[in-house]
């Protein structure tokens, strides 16, 4: 109330404020997002963000591009868990096509997709951490999330924009050497973490930088459709992986962490217990990884094995088709959600049997709640909204598509 | 809840608003609505203590050019929680004057998505806080996302999509 009278008081003093460009490139927003701040001394009057720098039309791409060809643009929407997108993609088009993927291959996607969670929470937690001026925990989880790459060279063979799994399953099974690069991470990682976590969870200037600030209550969350772990924070229980499983999410026991205030440390903890609830289901995954084949018999979709292209004519036939998007699809509408690292991402699909969509729309969750900042900030210090930002994780590529 | 009962409350409260009903491929409830009454349909269906759709999940256009006088689709995708159930709400808007009253008062969240929608296929959603183009450039001249728009320039010779299926979607069926 005390902010909000403050507020008011300023508003009608409006000569005597300043206009603050932050952005389009700034240090501290990491990314290009550009806000014009009406500031009275430090504190933030009003925001206005203008955001759509690195638009990229991808919605549009995805009308002239054959469905494995989309693959690849989804790995550029939230390019920090890129696999997370991938394979809510093909589970999309799965659901289309009504392919059923053997268990194998969705114990296999359920492990990359929760190192993806994990190095998506690391960057988001530790850049919360060089915002308050803690640089030393970013460095050291940043090798931690090398080593997650290179787990993903094994699989796919890339690391950042990943492209990894096929519609109907998984490229390759895994490697020897993934297996070792895992079981080494399962062991060392989490002391590592413990370590990361020590130095700031209870660390009073982080506690003091952190709490309290950019609060959003749970009413307003969920007015401004926010969903994942920022929602939770302010908490509300919700996850796409319990509430609609997929991928064979309800064979793991795992908890879904909450909040209570909303603000910066709720949505810090949040991400940090999520961490290790992502790691015991990749240990459960790991452990239970069952025996079978990587991806669905569906040669209309899957490509064949290369030596088979170049012996074989009913492969060079079918690697022909799925290079050229000659596949048969139904027509249809379809909406697939799964739980990104920021949310529930979704992808709303139009076919009308054509070898692209009609339409492909993707539910975004960074676009959607990033609507919500300027209200989260008002009335705050300039560093506290920085601090906001970093937390909220705002990932460009994904707000601007 | 299934969709009967969705649709039976609809019509007891509601009589009249509905244009039609289907069940998408994928299972989900999709009513239609005049535009006229999208935004009471939707305020119901927030509102309504035994619907309770309280979440809307996405909000987006669709263009169909060859549907004369119903060339624009918005589509609005609603979530109740507690019931795990999803529905969708359509309505189609004539090409020429594609008004539609602003849902920015039922959802905070409506506010950035009907900025996206009018940006791509210039559906005017009327009485809205602040409607201008919120990805791309302000002075763009078209709505990129509608059919008629071609991905790539028109005038290159160097690229013959015709021989890779890539001059529309014309609804080629392979089996």
């Amino acid at each position: 109330m005390e902010i909000q009278s403050y507020i008011t008081s300023l508003d009608s003093l409006d000569g005597e404020l300043a206009t603050l460009n932050l952005g389009p490139t700034h240090p501290a927003t990491h990314g290009i997002f550009q806000n014009v701040l009406k500031m009275n001394g430090e504190r933030i009057v009003s925001a206005e963000p203008t955001i759509g720098y690195i638009h990229r039309a991808f919605e549009k791409l995805a009308e002239h591009r054959p469905y494995n060809q989309i693959t690849p643009i989804t790995d550029r929407l939230n390019y920090c868990s890129s696999p997370i997108n991938n394979i809510g993609w093909h589970m999309t088009v799965e659901k289309l096509a009504g392919i059923e993927v053997p268990k194998r291959a969705q114990y296999m996607r359920v492990i990359i997709m929760e190192l993806a969670r994990i190095a998506d929470h690391l960057i988001c937690n530790s850049v919360i951490g060089v915002d308050t001026g803690a640089l030393t925990g970013f460095t050291y989880m940043f090798q931690e999330r090398e080593r997650i790459y290179e787990m993903y060279e094994e699989v796919c063979g890339t690391r950042l924009t990943t492209n990894i799994g096929r519609i109907g399953g998984m490229e390759r099974d895994f490697t020897p050497a993934f297996h070792h690069k895992l079981r080494d991470f399962l062991k060392t990682f989490p002391n590592r973490f413990e370590e990361f976590n020590s130095m700031l969870e209870r660390n009073r200037i982080f506690m003091d930088r952190t709490i309290g600030a950019g609060p959003i209550s749970a009413e307003r969350a969920l007015s401004y459709g926010f969903t994942g772990p920022n929602l939770r924070a302010c908490g509300v229980d919700y996850d796409v992986r319990v509430m609609e499983p997929y991928s064979s999410y309800e064979d793991f026991d795992f908890i879904i962490p909450v909040g209570v205030q909303g603000d910066t440390y709720d949505r810090f903890m949040v991400r940090q217990e999520e961490v290790r609830q992502s790691l015991r289901i990749v240990q459960q995954a790991y452990e239970n990884l069952p025996e079978g084949p990587y991806h669905a018999d569906v040669p209309d979709y899957y490509l064949p094995d290369k030596p088979d292209v170049y012996t074989k004519m009913e492969a060079l036939i079918y690697h022909f088709k799925v290079v050229m998007g000659e596949v048969p699809i139904p027509q249809g509408e379809v909406y697939h959600a799964v739980e990104g690292a920021n949310g529930e991402l979704g992808f709303y699909l139009i076919s009308d049997g054509g070898r692209q969509p009609y339409r492909l729309h993707f539910r975004r969750p960074c676009f959607i709640y990033y609507q919500a900042y300027p209200e989260m900030i008002r009335g705050s210090m300039l560093s506290d909204a920085i601090l906001t930002m970093s937390s909220l994780n705002v990932i460009a590529g994904e707000l601007d598509a | 809840m299934n969709p009967e009962h969705i649709l039976a409350r609809i019509e007891e409260r509601n009589p009249g608003v509905l244009e039609s009903h289907h069940i998408a491929y994928d299972g989900m409830l999709t009513l239609i609505t005049p535009r006229q009454r999208a935004w009471e349909l939707l305020k119901f269906l927030r509102d309504d203590e035994v619907l309770n759709f309280h979440f809307l999940t996405t909000l987006c256009g669709i263009h169909y050019p060859d549907d004369q006088g119903r060339e624009l689709c918005v589509m609005y995708q609603l979530h109740n929680w507690p019931k795990k159930v999803r529905l969708r709400v359509k309505t189609f808007l004539p090409i020429e004057e594609p008004h539609i009253a602003t849902v920015t008062d039922l959802w905070a969240t409506a506010n950035w998505m009907e900025r996206e929608t009018y940006d791509f296929f210039g559906v005017v959603f009327d009485g809205h806080p602040n409607l201008k183009r919120i990805l791309n450039v302000e002075d763009l001249e078209v709505f990129p996302l509608r059919k008629e728009y071609r991905l790539e320039d028109g005038t290159r010779t160097d690229k013959d999509d015709r021989f890779f299926g890539r001059t529309g979607n014309e609804g080629r069926r392979f089996d």
